[in-house]
């Protein structure tokens, strides 16, 4: 039998259509029919026309960013002074940093949990914060790594020259480093911003009633309404990918000031 | 010419880094105004660490710079009136030329017409008229050091500093680019501290070149001084080619290297121990009778221009370069004119280091023990039956108030590629012939340096062992 290396391609194809392409194309059924199998485009409007679920797309929105904010500006400092700093075990220091991810998740969120219950006393009344608290705890590493991977291949000459042209340390910053950290703001922010719209799990383990669009989607499917929650869920899917297009032409921008250094 | 101000002054400069590698020794240089210095020397001779600390991206450990008299030392490099040309350009990738060449300029808040009149002016300067608009990326590697030297240049330094700013580009573009530098520093009358590890480069260029190795000043002179009266063997050597030799002075304007006896015009006292230097192309090729020396061709290579031939006398070789070729195998005279000899006295290389002393009174040197003891040295001890030693006078010895400063001459230490056989480790850290043998430092795994003289070749950077023998050792006790 001939063996072409376009075989090996197979069990992905197959793991592709059967986990992927498929629950995609029923998802888009299941949003354009109604219970007796009629096309329509009734949950469309029913998405766009109730306040509830657009308040929760907005809420979901507003959590996410402020959890990307705060993220960055935790992570930036971490990752510039990892990155600048002359001591021998980066990678030992970096690790420290990463390794909370090696402890399975819902230990970690759980030991949030309760540190948060002792700290507020009652978890319900800081629902909000609460929200950015554990998504940031969740999310930084995702942060971190790649600032410090960028921060660290910009050329220290660079830094020399602009000191040199009479620039001080905070204009070197902003004019020379900022800029040239951008490849990795962007991949960091869109390897937390994303997660963070619909990563209910996060919330309903820290007992929090704030409602994403995550939780939202969870909801529908939980009330048998298949085809409201799969409206959503398409909804959701068509504003990551124009999300994702966004950065991702950013990305190709900046990746070639990368590919110059 | 020598009148001109002062500009800028290293007074005894050293940098030690962390790692207590010492980079630049006692460094001492004034600048005149207007003046194009050559800091010359091979990789790692503090040329460029120098270069950082006039910068100011370094400080010295000790020692002060004066900028027009007054003291830079702790000032940032973005208070200095200095800029820099780096080795690899280090132009701002997110910006294009116009915003690079501006970069100094806006730092300093100047007006946006005057940015704009002063970059295309520089622009021009570098031949790279219409380039504002272009990326960095899109440049071909001559060009982007034009920008890079314009990116400096634009902000009217009073010293402009480079960093092997040529090194990265091709021998045809480098040959320009050294006329084209010569030119601008003609034309603009900036002060230019050039680094570069290429005497071609050194000599074509500059008004003074100061040749280092190992973190210290060899010799500091115009590039014909430089070339024509090398202080000493390194200096020789690194600058064209030369044939080196040791010898020694057999009379009143007389010195005996190589085999022969040569009339020179260095003046030394006799039985001075020397090192003679002849330049390749000094060196006249007459018939056996007429030759102050004798030798045999040993190869003749056509260079071009002219021939270069090895002639085997004795032990010692000589390469001449000349416009006559010669046979391989046949006998032929050598002389050499008295003028063109350069003699200079031989450096001490005898090597000295201190020993240990063990317990039981012997000496041991980097965990190795030698063959003697401390009884053997200072005359008149003896051991005493309860293990103490005492001098003549029956005063005990202490051993840890002493010590031992042991001396060997390079002649008589070995070197070996078995790596456990000999006192220590090391690597070949320079080297340099001398006629019939070579002259080599060895970087020890202590640290220290040892010079040997060996008459096979090794190669820089080869691991080897030292083999010294103990009956070739003198030894001197010393009060601490």
């Amino acid at each position: 039998m001939h063996f072409s290396r376009k075989s090996l391609g197979i069990p992905y194809a197959v793991f592709l259509i059967a986990f992927v392409l498929a629950p995609l194309l029923v998802l888009a059924f299941y949003a354009f029919t109604n219970g007796q199998g009629q096309f329509t485009m009734a949950n469309l409007h029913s998405f766009f026309g109730d306040p509830n679920t657009l308040g929760t797309l907005f809420y979901s929105f507003a959590i996410a960013c402020v959890t990307t904010i705060v993220c960055l500006l935790l992570a930036y400092p971490v990752a510039y002074f990892l990155a600048m700093s002359r001591i021998a075990n980066k990678t030992v220091v970096l690790m420290l940093f990463v390794m909370p991810m090696w402890i399975n998740f819902s230990l970690r969120i759980t030991a949030l949990k309760e540190i948060l219950t002792v700290i507020e006393g009652n978890l319900a009344m800081y629902p909000f914060l609460n929200a950015v608290i554990g998504m940031t705890y969740d999310f930084l590493p995702f942060m971190i790594l790649p600032l410090y991977t960028t921060i660290s291949k910009i050329d220290g000459n660079l830094r020399e020259a602009a000191m040199d042209l009479g620039a001080d340390n905070m204009r070197t910053f902003l004019q020379v480093t900022l800029p040239l950290s951008i490849p990795g703001i962007v991949s960091g922010v869109s390897m937390v911003f994303l997660p963070a719209m619909t990563n209910y799990v996060v919330l309903d383990m820290l007992y929090n009633s704030t409602y994403i669009m995550g939780s939202l989607i969870g909801s529908y499917f939980a009330a048998y309404n298949w085809h409201g929650g799969s409206m959503i869920s398409l909804i959701l899917l068509a504003l990551i990918c124009i999300f994702t297009l966004l950065t991702g032409s950013g990305e190709e921008e900046t990746a070639r000031g990368g590919a110059m250094l | 010419m020598d009148n001109r101000e002062t500009i800028i002054e290293l007074k005894g400069i050293s940098k030690v880094f962390e790692d207590s590698f010492k980079a630049v020794d006692n460094f001492n240089l004034k600048v005149k105004r207007g003046e194009f210095v050559t800091f010359l020397g091979p990789s790692g001779c503090g040329k460029t660490t120098t270069l950082r600390m006039i910068a100011g991206f370094d400080e010295p450990t000790s020692g002060d710079i004066l900028l027009n008299g007054k003291s830079i030392v702790g000032l940032p490099p973005y208070k200095r009136p200095i800029n820099t040309v780096f080795q690899r350009y280090a132009l701002f990738p997110h910006m294009n030329v116009y915003q690079n060449i501006a970069f100094g300029l806006k730092q300093k808040k100047t007006d946006k017409e005057t940015i704009g009149r002063k970059v295309r002016r520089v622009l021009d300067l570098v031949d790279l008229e219409g380039f504002e608009n272009r990326g960095i990326h899109t440049l071909a590697g001559g060009q982007q050091q034009r920008i890079a030297i314009a990116r400096a240049l634009v902000n009217e330094p009073e010293i402009l500093l480079l960093d092997e700013p040529l090194g990265a580009l091709d021998l045809k573009m480098r040959k320009e680019m050294q006329l084209e530098l010569k030119n601008m520093h003609d034309k603009l009358g900036i002060t230019f501290i050039y680094v570069t590890h290429d005497q071609e480069e050194a000599l074509t260029m500059s008004d003074t070149i100061v040749v280092m190795n190992e973190g210290r000043t060899q010799q500091i002179g115009t590039p014909e001084d430089i070339y024509n009266e090398p202080q000493n063997a390194f200096v020789a050597d690194f600058i064209g080619e030369s044939n080196i030799f040791n010898g020694m002075m057999t009379g009143h304007l007389k010195a005996r290297f190589c085999g022969g006896e040569f009339k020179c015009v260095d003046d030394y006292e006799e039985g001075t121990h020397i090192t003679a230097v002849v330049r390749p192309e000094d060196v006249e090729i007459t018939t056996p009778e007429k030759g102050t020396i004798v030798g045999i061709v040993d190869s003749v290579v056509f260079k071009g221009i002219h021939y270069e031939i090895t002639v085997l006398s004795g032990k010692n070789e000589m390469v001449i370069q000349t416009v006559h070729s010669a046979h391989v195998g046949e006998r032929v005279g050598m002389c050499v004119d008295p003028e063109n000899i350069h003699i200079m006295p031989a450096e001490d290389h005898t090597n000295q280091f201190y020993a240990d002393i063990s317990r039981d009174f012997q000496l041991e040197y980097n965990g190795h023990s030698l063959d003697t003891s401390l009884t053997k040295m200072i005359h008149g001890s003896r051991r005493l039956d309860d293990g103490r030693v005492v001098d003549a006078n029956g005063e005990e010895i202490e051993p840890s108030r002493i010590r031992v400063l042991v001396s060997i001459q390079p002649g008589d230490i070995e070197m070996t590629d078995e790596q456990d056989r000999g006192l220590i480790r090391g690597t070949i850290s320079n080297l340099i012939y001398k006629g019939d043998h070579y002259c080599y430092i060895i970087h020890t795994e202590l640290e220290q340096d040892f010079v040997v003289d060996d008459e096979y070749l090794w190669n820089m950077g080869d691991r080897v062992s030292l083999l010294m023998p103990v009956d070739k050792m003198t030894f001197a006790v010393r009060r601490k």
